[in-house]
């Protein structure tokens, strides 16, 4: 099977004072295309920094990534820029809405990052499936903790990426809220797309088509990994 | 949604942020306006009163030089060349000539071509008793003015009497009960009085001028005269020497005789008077120029330093505005946005703000400088001035803004997204 993210002995580690903190031990992940993969494990794991290592955000320490085939860490970072821009979409635990735009304007940002035009019909689409079509002129002040992580869903599917990386996105949302985010996540992955989803509760991780575990980190004194 | 857009999205409802950088670049570009435009103002006020002041002394200077003119006039002659051997006690005690020169002299100095020598006049002056009157008089034989052969044609400073006429002294006049147009007789010859002169007091008014070849011939003198009438109508006063010296060497057998001092130091006043109208220009120009040093001086210590504390301020509120935006600069570049668009989201803004800050600053400036100096609002059109202060404006605020951007687009958004 072709998979469309592939993640393949990466590891990051920090220093801190003498010691190196292992951020996220040798992982192997994979996800095809239009699969919805769930990454659990404990606080610390490092579930994040494999999401921020999978959307091309960090660099590993060692290992391999590949989205739809291409080695992000290959690449020149305006490449790479470029390439994230068209195939992958990001959704975070804090929405990281720009606070002085207004929804319609949010879910358009990704075209002033990408400098691709002309996706007000798209982005009106999205609102109004996300249910944000009587919002589109509120910032994100004026929303609800549902509709700010709504609408950064719809921002991330503005240029509909192959891939959508989201962390924790239920994170701050109330059960019935948490439920409508992971429905129009699998609405997307039913239409071809293929979501990674960090979260550590089990029963959100329930709703995904599989489930991986990462181990806890570890620290170790410098000198060992050099 | 473009840069553009976002930028101006950002101005437009974070106003504070971008009314407190566009303060400092007002500020500066109105200190760096307003002192240039001081010092303009001055220039051009400067100007004015040294024009003024120039056609003040034109003004006075061509009242003296018609009071010149005509006490030059009413005076006579600058200069009166004898020959040698005249006594000069003789000569102005009983008007007794005692020695003559030939006629051809006055041409021989006409065509040397001294420059300061307008007018030439040769004549034959003899003290003789009036037969026919029994009077004592002096008669003067004149010709007017010897032709220049290199000089413009001017009209001629005395008339030349014509054959047959006769200008009376006012005395004898009086004395004779004379008047124009009154028939004499001098020597056996027929005369009419064509003028009689006012009143002069000195000895004009017992002269009798005819024309000099008659002249000649009545007292035997065909070809000679005792005196030529030297006019220098243009001479600064130290010219003198000079004109003598010219003359000597034209005519090696005459002395030369001042006459008319008083002339001599009416041209001295006037041109003392010009020496110190130009003094006074001179010392207004330095008292100016002096001020406007002095204000270069204050400009040239509050300009930088008005630039360096807007270049900081301006800074500041960048640097204040990226660690405020940390999160939305991490979210565009995981959507995608490179460096290069987060250094330009910040330095477009600081272009704006330099725009909108140098036409603000601009005019407030100039409104300083033209309330200070009193000059007028034309000014503002002063394209140069406007190019500067543009550019000015747009580098200041680029330039203070540069760090800020960099170290925004710069940032880990890995580090930033985590933090969050």
């Amino acid at each position: 099977m072709t998979h469309l993210l592939r993640l393949e002995g990466v590891v990051k580690t920090y220093p801190k004072g003498n010691l190196r903190i292992t951020a996220l031990p040798p992982v192997d992940l994979t996800v095809g295309p239009g699969q919805f993969v769930a990454l659990q494990g404990p606080s610390g794991s490092g579930k994040t920094t494999c999401l921020l290592i999978a959307g091309g955000l960090l660099r590993p320490d060692s290992g391999q990534v590949l989205v739809d085939g291409q080695d992000l860490y290959t690449m020149p970072r305006s490449r790479l820029a470029a390439f994230r821009a068209r195939n992958i979409g990001f959704v975070f635990q804090q929405y990281h809405l720009i606070p002085y735009l207004t929804v319609f304007e949010n879910i358009l940002a990704p075209e002033a990052a990408g400098g691709r035009f002309g996706n007000e019909s798209r982005a009106k689409a999205l609102a109004e499936q996300f249910g944000l079509a009587h919002r589109l002129d509120h910032t994100p002040a004026e929303l609800s903790s549902g509709e700010k992580q709504r609408t950064a869903l719809a921002r991330a599917l503005l240029f509909s990426p192959k891939l959508v990386l989201a962390d924790e996105v239920t994170g701050n949302l109330d059960h019935q809220n948490a439920l409508g985010v992971l429905r129009h996540l699998r609405g997307y992955v039913e239409t071809g797309g293929s979501v990674l989803l960090v979260t550590h509760d089990r029963e959100i991780a329930a709703q995904a088509d599989r489930v991986e575990y990462l181990p806890t980190s570890q620290t170790q004194p410098l000198e060992a990994r050099q | 949604m473009t840069v553009w857009q976002l930028v101006i999205k950002e101005i437009t409802r974070r106003k504070l942020n971008f009314a407190s950088g566009l303060i400092a670049v007002t500020l500066a570009v109105a200190v760096l306006g307003g002192s240039m435009t001081i010092l303009k103002l001055h220039d051009l006020r400067t100007g004015r009163i040294v024009a003024e002041k120039e056609k003040e002394t034109k003004a006075r200077m061509t009242v003296l030089e018609d009071d010149y003119r005509k006490i030059m006039k009413n005076l006579g002659f600058n200069l009166l060349i004898f020959p040698e051997g005249q006594r000069l006690s003789d000569f102005y005690a009983e008007d007794a000539v005692s020695a003559y020169m030939p006629e051809t002299y006055a041409t021989r100095l006409a065509e040397a071509k001294i420059v300061t020598i307008r007018h030439l006049l040769p004549t034959l002056e003899e003290k003789v008793r009036w037969p026919e009157t029994k009077r004592t008089i002096i008669l003067i034989g004149t010709r007017g003015e010897v032709p220049s052969l290199f000089r413009d044609a001017r009209e001629p400073i005395l008339v030349a009497v014509p054959k047959g006429r006769a200008v009376i002294g006012h005395q004898l006049a009086q004395d004779l009960g004379l008047k124009p147009g009154d028939r004499i007789t001098l020597f056996g010859r027929a005369f009419t009085v064509s003028q009689c002169n006012e009143e002069r007091g000195s000895k004009d008014d017992i002269s009798l001028w005819i024309d000099l070849a008659q002249a000649q011939e009545m007292l035997n003198k065909q070809g000679r005269i005792n005196a030529i009438l030297a006019l220098k109508c243009i001479c600064a006063g130290n010219e003198l020497a000079l004109v003598r010296r010219d003359v000597a060497a034209v005519l090696p057998g005459v002395q030369v005789i001042e006459q008319g001092s008083k002339v001599l130091t009416r041209a001295e006043a006037r041109d003392r008077a010009a020496r110190e109208a130009a003094d006074a220009i001179a010392a207004e120009v330095h008292n100016r120029r002096q001020l406007r040093d002095e204000q270069e001086r204050v400009s040239a210590i509050l300009v930088p330093l008005v630039l360096l504390v807007s270049a900081l301020w301006i800074g500041l509120v960048f640097y204040t505005n990226v660690r405020e935006r940390r999160s939305e600069i991490g979210i565009l570049r995981a959507l995608g946005a490179r460096s290069a668009t987060i250094l330009g989201l910040f330095l477009t803004k600081a272009l704006l703000m330099g725009l909108i800050g140098a036409v603000a600053g601009y005019i407030a400036g100039v409104l300083v400088g033209v309330s200070r100096q009193g000059g007028v609002i034309f000014a503002l059109l002063e394209p140069r001035l406007m190019l500067l202060v543009l550019t000015s404006a747009v580098v200041l605020a680029v330039a203070a803004s540069w760090v800020p951007a960099y170290y925004a687009a710069q940032q880990d958004p890995a580090e930033v997204l985590r933090e969050e």
